[in-house]
């Protein structure tokens, strides 16, 4: 017999199904990639500036703290963290704002008035009221945040999260 | 050349043997509901792998069962597709699955020699209809709890075994964090593996015994 040259209808419902059955693959398959990386390419950014409130607030020459709490989204899950900052008014409109969090092993560090120091409470690292290691393992000084001052009012802009 | 690689490879895996009997095999002329047995398998193909991709976001617990279908929905991309599909597959697959069993029935194709392909499909059928109740439990919304509450109430009315078949599906007395674990493992393991193997036994039977006409006058 000599071979037809129209698509016979085994050749064509081979074609019909390679054709559909790649629709369907790629309809599927495609958001399906989508699907598995959605997650992984969200970049949400921790960054903000937090407002401290009027710098009139601030005593000049102590280091005050100042607390808030950052909520940070995984998935379905809220997360809220706080955080501490030491307010350090050195003059009129000169100000310098520590982290509160010892450069060691994280733990939260106090200010002292009678030695006029930062202590550590965890592995006694010492703190200067200019955020310098004095004492113990702390390898760095105290993080400082960025600030700003706008009609009085204090923020600070805040990184992680 | 990629002639040749297939030749190649059908020398040593037989492939093109394997496609003469699965797929080339004589059958007598029928009708679109001998289709109904391809379209069983391939749903439950589609919600094997919607499954699969819906367990990289879905926690089996009280405290994020509900949460993290809710971040599929409205967070991840085509997440409502991909849970979509798995939802209505699944209520389509029963009614397909049972149309299936229907048309066996009336065309009497369960006679002998294929009574034991009747057979696997009554736990084919029982096993479709395992997956719909425990998946039904999995979003852990009120409906889902609720239903759950009732399902597995049901078998508690019988005689001296009830309360304690309740107790087994309930693993325990209450509906509990226990027992949506073990709904999921069944959902995701243990009816899945069921299915899978008693398909195959299925398909087989299938293949080797052909399938049989439409009944005529004379039958």
């Amino acid at each position: 017999m000599k071979k037809s040259p129209h698509l016979s209808r085994n050749e064509f419902v081979t074609f019909a199904l390679g054709v559909l059955g790649t629709i369907m693959g790629a309809l599927v398959g495609l958001p399906a990639i989508g699907y598995l990386l959605s997650p992984a390419l969200k970049v949400r950014s921790g960054e903000a500036w937090i407002a401290l409130g009027p710098l009139e607030n601030y005593p000049i020459g102590v280091p005050t703290l100042f607390t808030f709490t950052r909520s940070k989204v995984n998935g379905w899950e809220k997360t809220v963290n706080s955080y501490g900052v030491f307010v350090l008014r050195k003059s009129e409109h000169e100000v310098v704002v520590y982290s509160n969090v010892c450069t060691h092993l994280s733990c939260r560090v106090n200010w002292q008035e009678t030695s006029a120091e930062f202590i550590c409470p965890c592995h006694d690292g010492r703190f200067s009221i200019d955020g310098d290691v004095t004492h113990g393992p702390p390898p760095r000084p105290l993080e400082r945040y960025e600030t700003k001052i706008e009609d009085g009012n204090l923020s600070i802009h805040f990184m992680e999260g | 050349m990629a002639s040749k690689a297939l030749t190649w490879l059908d020398e040593r895996l037989g492939l093109s043997a394997i496609y003469r009997v699965v797929l080339d095999r004589k059958v007598p002329k029928v009708n679109w509901w001998f289709t109904l047995g391809s379209a069983s398998l391939f749903l439950f193909m589609m919600q094997g792998i919607t499954g699969i991709f819906l367990t990289v976001y879905y926690v089996p617990s009280p405290d994020h069962a509900y949460d993290s279908i809710q971040f599929i929905m409205n967070e991840v991309a085509f997440g409502w597709l991909i849970r979509g599909i798995h939802h209505w597959g699944a209520t389509l697959m029963v009614l397909i699955v049972f149309a299936h069993m229907l048309r066996t029935f009336y065309y009497a194709a369960y006679k002998y020699p294929r009574e034991l392909t009747w057979v696997s499909g009554v736990v084919l059928l029982l096993a479709t209809l395992g997956m719909g109740f425990t998946g039904y439990l999995l979003p852990w919304n009120q409906r889902s709890l609720w239903a759950t509450v009732v399902g597995t109430e049901i078998p508690g009315t019988l005689p001296l075994l009830g309360p304690w078949i309740t107790r087994i599906l309930r693993g325990g007395e209450d509906l509990s964090a226990v027992t949506l674990a073990r709904f999921f493992s069944a959902h995701i393991w243990l009816l899945p593996a069921v299915l899978a193997a008693v398909i195959g036994v299925h398909i087989y039977l299938v293949i080797r015994l052909g399938i049989s006409h439409i009944p005529t006058e004379e039958d």
